[in-house]
């Protein structure tokens, strides 16, 4: 079955069998592979993608679920030119990463964050990425990373 | 140059910001399942359904009519192949003077299945799909065997291999028994425990992950795999398994994804893809579920242990000892028997003069998955052992926690251990100074009267821990039974233009590597870092490499390039010293320029570099061209960080819950070269250690040794809610012995953290009369305890 979608700001009619997750798709199809697979029970979070501008595990959902949607995924978030986003930067900045694994999910995460809660405060923070496992930094790192990221863009 | 002069440099102890961040933030990182081929097909291994089972027949006929499919391989093909399992790196003899019972490790089972998950065939197809399925149609007859999980039962059930008939790998003991009887004979106090280290699964977040590939065009192998030291992958590999020359197969293990340990080991699944590739002449890929790592990863820690301490009327201690249970799953995986033995014990000295010590261990094989090192390695077992005893035996004499450990810490170094280990350096009490100043200890009363009068039972706990890095001199761990050397290699390659590339054994997945490698020959030589780049994991480019564990690249990794340093030092000056016509004796560098001594006359190390590359001016007759230079450096010690952590926690008597309010850790790591990297490790084990106490528990079903927390859905990982922000401090005392007088910091927080919780739990359930509680303490756990001192 084909289906029609638009990832970070670039049209594509997919040609899939139906049972195709939308993380496969991303992966596989279209080479989009800072989309990461770390777990097969929608725990980790590492496969989180914006989708219509809510934070989406693409692992727990199906291709033909996102037909007509606009996704972005880590890829699609810094500028043309490579100039980071002012979340990818902030997690730079504050060694919210490690081995990197997670951190795809947890930027995307950490942006669906800040604009459904824009005042959280740290525990609450710590709470809304309840959905995202990181084995390495601890979180504590990835809390004011998320925290600095959202001073940035408010400024 | 020595530890002292360098921690003076430029940069060093710097947050600077990590080069390789870019990479992973933007998607653009490569870890090993983002690497695409032509060519490409897909394996899935059939595991057994079974803890313990012989095999009666293994019938592939519709498997291998099924579409797609191109191979499929059983334990009679790894025979018929003349492929050896997979090799233990570590040879314990046991006290009674023969080795350890060594049973073989197939690559697929052949005969007899011995855990859950074992691998039994691999199925290759086009598509991953097509093999999946074609993997349900493998009809294997299995004539199921009683099967033992649980360690205490592994003596009395049925063996999983012939030559170990009572399923006991060694006992291995170490100290004098007969003097620690003598003294406890006479002791004026004994405090005893029984204990359980609980088995863990590390999880890294991408699971395991490898690509087989041949080429028949040179008759060369390559193997992508999530590992964590591609040289000796590749040697264990070549030399004991495959019997393939070493320069015909390049391991690259790119972006990894994590390891924690669990990516040290040779494992059967990349042994299968690169034997396959040939056979198949494609280019082979297996990416590891969730699930499917949870029972076939090597697991982490399972003792159970029986720990006794004399002291004196005053709390000092007199004597230790310890019998260990240690759970070595159902085969011996790479490192696996050092880890309760080499690694453990002697540690058990921990931070205290304590003279006599006595250890003994049984390891036994059981049908569970392979246990090997996870963050620490036998490190926080022994931590875990000596600080859970000690805060007890402080309750039982009415010492404070803090208290007693004053009492008993070494403070004079060097500090030879009753248990083979000599500390070159520590400060034990300014450890727990600064820990209770950053804990405000001073103020608890206050804060336990606030929770008390929530209905809360609010306690401190204390963990002081010492732990053994810098793995390590190849002499003493040879004589030890390792079969490897423990040294690394670093090569510095100036190229003409005065920018460098470092080779280094040494494996990043996380530690940041790339930064703190780069920051160390950056200010060495005096040039920006972003001059430096940082290659490792891939046997192709880089010399040799013991790989990254047990806190070990800094220490010997980073000492193998200052050795490469100084010889690119040495010889860049012979080349300054003809350019500037003075004697070699004669010139000094720093900051990047090459001087003669008492002039004004100088050269920077660009243009050295470049005259090294361009001879037209140059000493040919007695200096050969270049300036690439390589070392391999053979530590003379281990490393010995060592802190004080204090944990304080508020437990609700009617739930069972237990909210950790405070933690503090201060930590020695001897000379920091990036405090920001330093302090991502100390939080990352951190989260590990406090995982272990509070959380994560890794449960087989005691009767027929399934696997009962199989996925994150019942294996409790750490999340970001479960943690309040940690206080970080530290004291410095360089390591002796290496130049650049750092000792590690990978492992401590996951060594240190447990016992300083389940020791702030008991303190804050001591007026319920709670004294015995097994990690994780989870809600229902706590609640059981308490139900069980108010009975």
């Amino acid at each position: 079955m084909k289906t029609h979608l638009t990832v970070n700001g670039k049209k594509h009619d997919l040609e899939a069998v139906p049972n195709t997750l939308l993380v496969h798709a991303l992966r596989e199809q279209l080479g989009l592979t800072g989309t990461h697979v770390g777990c097969d029970t929608a725990q980790c979070g590492a496969c989180t993608v914006i989708v219509n501008g809510d934070a989406v595990k693409s692992c727990n959902i199906l291709l033909a679920q996102v037909a007509d949607a606009q996704i972005t995924t880590i890829e699609g978030l810094a500028n043309q030119d490579g100039t980071m986003h002012p979340m990818q930067s902030a997690f730079k900045e504050c060694h919210g990463l490690q081995c990197g694994f997670c951190t795809p999910g947890m930027v995307l995460s950490a942006l669906d964050l800040c604009k459904k809660h824009p005042n959280a405060n740290d525990r609450e923070i710590r709470e809304l990425l309840e959905g995202n496992l990181c084995r390495c930094t601890g979180y504590q790192n990835i809390i004011k990373a998320v925290q600095h990221g959202a001073a940035t863009m408010k400024s | 140059m020595g530890a002292s002069d360098f921690s003076k440099l430029p940069h060093i102890g710097e947050s600077l910001r990590r080069k390789e961040d870019y990479r992973f933030l933007t998607g653009t990182g490569q870890y090993t399942d983002d690497v695409q081929m032509v060519n490409m097909t897909h394996a899935f291994f059939v595991r057994s359904p079974h803890a313990h089972a012989h095999i009666k027949s293994i019938d592939k006929k519709a498997a291998l009519a099924a579409p797609g499919v191109i191979g499929i391989f059983d334990g009679k093909d790894v025979e018929g192949d003349k492929i050896n399992g997979l090799p233990c790196g570590w040879l314990i003899t046991d006290t009674n003077g023969q080795p350890m019972k060594e049973p073989p490790h197939p690559i697929l089972a052949h005969g007899k299945v011995r855990y859950v998950g074992d691998h039994v065939a691999m199925v290759v197809a086009e598509t991953l799909d097509q093999a999946r399925n074609a993997a349900e149609l493998v009809e294997v007859d299995y004539d199921v065997l009683a099967a033992v999980a649980d360690v205490r039962d592994a003596a009395k059930c049925t063996a999983l291999h012939d030559i170990a008939p009572d399923n006991h790998c060694y006992k291995w003991a170490i100290g004098d028994k007969a003097q620690v009887d003598a003294v406890f004979s006479k002791a004026a106090h004994i405090t005893k425990l029984d204990l359980i280290n609980n088995r863990l699964v590390p999880n890294a977040m991408e699971p395991r992950c490898a690509i087989g590939s041949y080429s028949r065009a040179n008759d060369e192998y390559t193997l992508y795999v999530s590992n964590q030291n591609p040289h000796v992958e590749r040697l264990l590999m070549t030399a004991f398994v495959l019997s393939l020359p070493e320069h015909k197969v390049r391991v690259i293990a790119p972006d990894v994804g994590g390891g924690f340990g669990s990516k040290i080991y040779l494992y059967a699944e990349d042994v299968c893809l690169t034997w396959a590739s040939k056979k198949l002449n494609r280019n082979i890929r297996w990416t590891c579920d969730r699930s499917e790592a949870f029972l076939s990863d090597a697991h982490g820690r399972d003792h159970s242990s029986h720990a006794e301490l004399a002291l004196d009327k005053e709390g000092h201690f007199l004597a230790l000892k310890v019998h260990t249970d240690a759970n070595l799953g159902a085969y011996l995986s790479t490192f696996s028997t050092c880890v309760p033995t080499i690694l453990y014990a002697t540690l058990l000295a921990g931070q205290y003069k304590t003279p006599q010590i006595y250890v003994e261990v049984d390891a036994w094989f059981t049908n569970t998955a392979p246990v090997d090192a996870y963050r620490g390695a036998g490190r926080p077992e022994a931590t875990y052992l000596i600080e859970r005893l000690v805060s007890r035996a402080a309750w039982e004499t009415g010492l404070g926690q803090d208290e007693i450990r004053k009492r008993n810490f070494v403070t004079s170094f060097p500090y030879q251990t009753p248990v083979a280990l000599q500390y070159d350096t520590g400060d034990f009490e300014a450890c727990m100074r600064e820990a209770q100043k950053l804990a405000d200890v001073a103020n608890l009363e206050t804060r336990k009267a606030a929770s008390a009068a929530k209905g809360m039972l609010r306690g401190i706990g204390y963990s002081s821990y010492i732990e053994a890095c810098g793995l390590a001199p190849s002499n003493i761990a040879g004589a030890l039974g390792a079969r490897a050397g423990l040294f690394e290699c670093g090569e510095v390659r100036v190229h003409p233009t005065g920018s460098v590339t470092v080779f280094t054994g040494s494996h990043s997945h996380g530690q940041g590597h790339e930064t703190t490698f780069a920051q160390v020959v950056a200010a060495r030589l005096g040039i920006a870092v972003e001059n430096v780049d940082v290659v490792h994991g891939d046997t192709g480019r880089v010399p040799f490499g013991m790989g990254t564990y047990g806190s070990r690249s800094i220490s010997v990794g980073g000492a193998a390039i200052m050795k490469a340093l100084d010889k690119i030092e040495s010889k860049a000056k012979k080349i300054a010293a003809h350019l500037l016509e003075a004697a070699d004796t004669d010139i000094e560098f720093a900051g990047g320029e090459f001087s003669v001594k008492g002039t004004d006359k100088k050269i920077s190390f660009a243009q050295v570099a470049l005259t090294a590359y361009v001879p037209h001016n140059y000493p040919l007759d007695k200096l050969e061209p270049g300036l690439n230079e390589t070392a391999f450096y053979d530590p003379t010690n281990f490393t010995f960080p060592s802190g004080t952590y204090i944990a304080e926690v508020e437990v609700n008597p009617s739930t069972g819950e237990v909210r950790l309010d405070r933690f503090t850790a201060v930590d020695d790591f001897g000379t920091i070269i990036n405090p920001m990297i330093v302090e991502g490790q100390v939080h990352g084990g951190l989260v590990q250690g406090i995982g272990q106490a509070l959380l994560e528990n890794c449960v087989y079903d005691r009767d027929t040794g399934q696997l009962l927390t199989g996925s994150f859905m019942d294996y409790a990982m750490p999340r970001a809610d479960d943690f309040p922000h940690f206080t970080i401090g530290h004291i410095c005392t360089p390591c002796t012995h290496n130049s650049l007088g750092t000792k590690g910091c990978g492992e401590a927080g996951a060594i240190g953290s447990p016992p300083s919780i389940i020791n702030a739990v008991l303190d804050a359930l001591a007026p319920l009369g709670v004294k015995e509680l097994d990690m994780p303490a989870s809600p229902h756990r706590v609640w059981q305890a308490i139900q069980a001192a108010r009975a």
